[in-house]
């Protein structure tokens, strides 16, 4: 009675190190400019070689700029990283999508897109969200550079292996609700490191209903639970999605492919190690009030009250937040004004998130003193968004429309936010900090970010 | 870097959920080499926003200087996988860090490091974090023996994951290790390919 988890783990298992550890092969890497220079000077330290640079994929997408690209990086010691990850792919091989190319993006939106993301693959890359690739029925996890230079090195990582859980998510969403408030629910349900150790497969009629996009943002955030991945099995959206891109496998190896994805779905009474059931028609849009995703609650809530939490710890994590995030207990979530909105990121910058923010701001303008920003996830989503015209829906909004990369989502480049500015974000992380020092972020769904775009506060999307 | 046992003072980080972006905030994910990460290591905590130490952190006291044994709450290292934290948390001079859970890349990137992750119960931390109020307080941190000691009675066990521990003991080379597994590789290869 094996799970998908189980069927992916055991198929690539090149040789079992310990009871627990064992040396997986990896079906395809994925690198970018941040977790991977020094990788690569340990292996030119050691004279190693990359075992297998066609299953390597590089792209640069963390620390650069997403204005104009007519120009040169402004920021030396970034242009040096993007300089080094050109020259590196050069030396080993590697195929590159650097700031020219038209299939640059963020590392997780440019692999699905290429078809690169397949089922039943293992997958890592410097980067927690790498989860992302999960909604394929691939287990797909982030790694830490000397894990990069490991699987360069030699195809192989060393892991033990995770437990799994099952979220399984009953019922069907309400209108205005999206993927991303039934992840950012689960992450509230089951705390930040609810899934630690873990590998969660989400499951449910609600998954099933879901989009491929729709569940690369549910997988996506994974890792804001503690997981070491996320998997949805594959089924008939998973291979209309894949069928004719351009790394997905043609002709009658398209069907053998097939015929072995349909195989990989969990036995219908395969057990986990852990269970949780939410029923997605209860869960209204959530937006994020503190300084780690598990701190979310529905858009009608009110600012929980840290005195009336279980433990002195929880209660200081609570206080903290509201004071980094200047808000009081009991306040409404609808109504807290924002300054800036950020429609970006590997959760919510591929197409049908830019067409759901546009379908919200159509016709309407962005508050006075709010800026929005939509920052595409790549440059073939811009590109498409472009044919469609939604670049023009968000210009005479008064939104910003930029080029690809990870942008303010984890601020980076120059996108951030000044001390004490509050931003409604599409992103996945509303740390401290994590978007510039001293900076609010509340996490919501593009739908979401929209419309507190267009009112210049928090707002329940679905009374529009 | 191999780590058998060490003996070092502690200090106390009471906060749960300590992300990597506090561990190394973003704008010093730049650099292309493994150094030069420990002096910003926990800097918009350690510093104030005219670049002056902030006598309120924890790691500013006098007594937390020269500590090499970090003692914090749980899911340390949550978020991003970025090495870069625990090369800082290395380069400052940490050696082990102590809580009742750690995110999962955090501990992995820790044991390619020659850094300990130490899971101990909740109530044995609370009684570390709460030793130190007298002041200087030093452990005895035996991987080997899965042991921590201190000289006033403390004793603990702890399990640390047998494929990291072996790393840390050993002070491996990973990827030469795996490297003697090459007939095992290519096999898989050509029965894939």
């Amino acid at each position: 009675m094996k799970t998908l988890f189980d069927r992916v783990w055991t198929s690539h298992v090149v040789k079992q190190l310990t009871d627990d550890v064992a040396l997986l092969y990896v079906d395809l890497h994925l690198i970018h400019e941040v977790t991977s220079p020094q990788a690569f000077a340990g292996l030119k330290r050691e004279g190693r070689a990359v075992r297998r640079p066609e299953r390597t994929l590089a792209t640069v997408d963390h620390s650069i700029p997403t204005g104009d690209r007519s120009v040169p990086i402004a920021d030396a010691v970034a242009a040096k990283q993007v300089d080094v990850l050109g020259r590196n792919a050069r030396e080993f091989g590697i195929e590159l999508f650097d700031l020219t190319s038209p299939g640059q993006g963020i590392v997780h939106v440019i692999s699905p897109e290429l078809g690169a993301t397949q089922p039943g693959m293992v997958i890592v890359c410097g980067d927690s969200h790498t989860a992302t690739h999960g909604a394929f029925g691939a287990f797909a996890i982030g790694i830490g550079t000397s894990e990069v230079e490991h699987v360069l090195a030699t195809q192989c990582i060393a892991l033990s292996k995770p437990r799994t859980l099952e979220a399984r998510f009953t019922g069907s969403r309400e209108p205005g609700v999206g993927a991303k408030d039934l992840i950012l629910a689960l992450i509230g349900r089951i705390g930040t490191a609810g899934a630690t150790g873990h590998v969660i497969e989400y499951t449910g009629e609600a998954i099933r209903a879901l989009s491929m996009e729709e569940r690369m943002t549910v997988c996506n955030m994974s890792i804001e639970a503690g997981a070491r991945a996320g998997m949805i099995a594959p089924d008939d959206v998973t291979f209309a999605y894949l069928q004719g891109r351009p790394r997905a496998p043609k002709g009658k190896a398209w069907t053998t492919s097939v015929e072995q994805w349909r195989k990989l779905p969990s036995a219908p009474k395969a057990r986990y190690d852990t269970q949780v059931t939410l029923d997605a028609s209860q869960i209204g849009p959530q937006v994020t009030w503190g300084t780690t995703p598990g701190m979310v609650a529905d858009i009608t809530a009110r600012i929980p009250d840290p005195a009336a939490l279980g433990t002195d710890a929880e209660r200081q994590a609570a206080q903290r937040a509201l004071q980094y995030m200047g808000l009081e207990p009991g306040t409404p979530l609808a109504g807290i004004p924002i300054d800036r909105v950020f429609l970006g990121s590997c959760t919510n910058a591929r197409i049908e998130d830019l067409r759901a923010a546009a379908g919200v701001v159509r016709g309407r303008h962005v508050a006075p003193r709010v800026r929005a920003m939509v920052v595409p996830g790549s440059m073939r989503v811009k590109a498409q968004a472009e044919e469609e015209g939604l670049d023009q829906v968000f210009r005479e909004a008064g939104f910003e429309w930029r080029n690809a990369g990870c942008s303010m989502c984890l601020g980076m480049n120059d996108d951030v936010l000044g001390a004490g500015e509050r931003c409604a974000a599409t992103s996945n992380r509303n740390f401290e900090g994590r978007q510039g020092r001293g900076g609010r972020t509340h996490l919501m769904s593009p739908m979401m970010a929209a419309a507190a775009a267009i009112e210049g506060h928090l707002v329940d999307v679905r009374g529009w | 870097m191999a780590f058998t046992q060490h003996r070092g003072r502690l200090v106390t980080l009471p906060r749960r959920d300590v992300d990597t972006d506090q561990i190394i905030p973003k704008q010093f994910l730049k650099g292309v080499d493994r150094t030069g990460f420990g002096p910003a290591l926990f800097y918009d905590w350690r510093y104030r926003a005219d670049g002056s130490p902030d006598p309120g952190f924890e790691l500013n006291s006098p007594t937390a200087q020269g500590a090499t044994i970090l003692v914090t709450g749980p899911n340390f290292g949550c978020g991003s996988s970025r090495e870069h934290a625990v090369w800082a948390l290395a380069e400052y001079g940490f050696r082990a860090i102590i809580a009742p859970s750690f995110a999962d890349i955090f501990t992995s990137n820790c044991y390619r490091n020659g850094v300990l992750p130490v899971r101990l119960a909740g109530a044995d931390v609370d009684a570390l974090i709460r030793s130190t109020e007298g002041g200087l307080h030093e452990l005895v941190i035996d991987l080997k023996k899965q042991l921590i000691t201190d000289d006033h009675g403390f004793k603990a066990t702890f399990t640390a994951d047998p494929y990291g521990r072996e790393l840390l003991l050993r002070g491996l080379d990973e990827i030469g290790r795996t490297l003697l597994e090459e007939p095992s590789i290519a096999a898989y290869e050509r029965r894939h390919a």
